[in-house]
């Protein structure tokens, strides 16, 4: 990684704003902190872009909905039937309503190219994709958060009672699914076909960790302790760790060559 | 001699085959609670351990790949990643009638077999993405990065069975487990494997050179091209 100048973090308008408070000091910045500002100049640039814009989160929320609505057809809401299969039914609204979100991750960059600009500013390019992973993740977050008290109304579930662990889960599970979206999104950027790529991908690559989620929430959802659960919070943990790492490493060539 | 290697390994991998077929058919006993049907441990075994080289191979080359730039590096993992997904299909066929017999169901979801078909669809995605990119070197990064992810999530198929022990049953190679097979039963396993991975290099060999004479094409095409 090369150090930065603090006038080369500042020329971009993007990083202008998420920079300027700690740049005030006016001597030039250690490379690792010039790494996390970048980071999150990059994200507050997609998150400042979506909060204007709202283009993938209203899709999102409304595809979510739309699923939601769609399940009542599958079986009867108010049958206790849905307290078994509660977290397979949250899980799947997520992945599908993520997709959305994580597509126009990178895609939404083609536009005037701004892709080839960002790959040629000083953002290294695991600089680049932890940014748009971190934006990704509040992003989803987001929606989830709303999703979350819908779903518990529509099908009269609670799970207030044991929000702490089912936050942990949804933390864990959806920073997964951020990653390995992210970094398929970099992957399938410049394809023909990226919007039908993208879940063919993404969809077999997530399933151990939303196998390990939907248990989990099930579990939480229906009251029950976690027990011999915790074996999923270790998967969710080492697949977050592991492919964290491995994204970090690759996505470089990806984006770069 | 590309050609010589693959009239070899394929003469080799049938009379290892039919040697074992005679072994398995007529001096192995039946299994004392499976009956005749335990015999497709034979086939179902060695191409799971096949397709799991096959695995090993690819990432290897796309690895090689990153680091030389080398197309062929690239042709090997190709090749090799396409014959892997035929033998984890047979996996999950043969595993599939097996089932039937031993469990009373085509498909159980349990953690292996889920996560033997979900590299399954890894490959299949693999040889999508493969089709979806046109320029060689880009389809050479991209898929050479798939491949190592592929990978690890095979490293997670591999380890799950000694976290999540369900419906199908754990280790019972002695290499693995230290005892569970009759080490008369179990050499057949063995001989078995060395015949498909003789098989399946006489099959690679083959497509390496289809993905030599595709690059000669394609370059020939663009030369015509840019005439």
């Amino acid at each position: 990684m090369t150090p930065l100048s603090f006038t080369e973090s500042t020329d971009k308008p993007a990083a202008d704003k998420a920079t300027a408070v700690t740049s005030a000091a006016g001597e030039p910045p250690k490379p690792r902190f010039a790494a996390i500002r970048m980071i999150l100049a990059i994200a507050g640039k997609d998150l400042r872009t979506e909060i204007r814009t709202k283009e993938t989160i209203n899709a999102a929320l409304a595809f979510a909905v739309v699923i939601l609505l769609l399940f009542s057809y599958a079986f009867d809401p108010t049958s206790d039937q849905v307290r078994e299969i509660a977290g397979g039914l949250l899980w799947l609204v997520f992945l599908f309503a993520g997709a959305l979100v994580l597509n126009r991750s990178f895609s939404r960059e083609l536009t005037n190219d701004c892709l080839d600009a960002l790959i040629a500013s000083p953002a290294s390019g695991a600089q680049l994709w932890a940014g748009k992973a971190l934006a990704n993740y509040v992003l989803l977050l987001a929606i989830e958060a709303v999703c979350l008290p819908v779903f518990g109304i529509f099908y009269n579930l609670t799970w207030l009672g044991q929000l702490p662990l089912l936050v942990l889960v949804i933390a864990l599970a959806t920073w997964a699914m951020t990653i390995i979206g992210t970094t398929f999104s970099a992957m399938t950027v410049n394809l023909r076909l990226r919007e039908l790529m993208l879940p063919t991908l993404l969809y077999p690559m997530l399933i151990p960790p939303v196998m390990g989620a939907v248990k989990l929430t099930t579990t939480i959802m229906a009251g029950d302790p976690i027990g011999d659960d915790t074996i999923w919070f270790r998967l969710l943990i080492g697949y977050d760790i592991i492919f964290t790492l491995l994204s970090a490493a690759l996505v470089e060539i990806l984006l770069v060559g | 001699m590309r050609q010589k290697a693959i009239y070899i390994l394929s003469a080799i991998a049938a009379v290892l085959l039919t040697w074992n077929l005679y072994k398995v058919f007529m001096v192995e006993p039946d299994e004392l609670n499976q009956g005749a049907m335990y015999r497709i441990i034979y086939i179902h075994v060695p191409f799971a351990m096949t397709c799991g080289t096959g695995f090993f191979v690819s990432v290897v080359a796309s690895i090689a790949y990153l680091w030389k730039r080398d197309l062929r590096y690239d042709a090997i993992a190709a090749s090799v990643t396409e014959v892997s997904w035929v033998f984890a299909t047979g996996v999950l066929v043969t595993g599939s009638i097996w089932g039937r017999i031993a469990w009373g169901i085509w498909w159980a979801w349990d953690p292996r077999l889920t996560s033997m078909l979900v590299c399954w669809l890894l490959l299949v995605s693999y040889l999508m993405l493969r089709q979806a990119v046109d320029e060689p070197g880009q389809r050479a990064r991209l898929s050479a990065v798939l491949a190592i992810f592929t990978f690890t999530d095979w490293v997670i198929v591999w380890k799950s069975i000694e976290w999540w022990r369900t419906q199908h049953p754990g280790p019972v190679l002695s290499i693995r487990s230290g005892g569970g097979m009759a080490p008369g039963m179990e050499a057949p396993i063995y001989w078995n494997a060395l015949a498909m991975a003789c098989l399946a290099a006489a099959l690679v060999l083959l497509r390496w050179r289809q993905e030599g004479v595709k690059r000669e094409i394609d370059a020939l095409r663009r030369y015509a091209h840019a005439l």
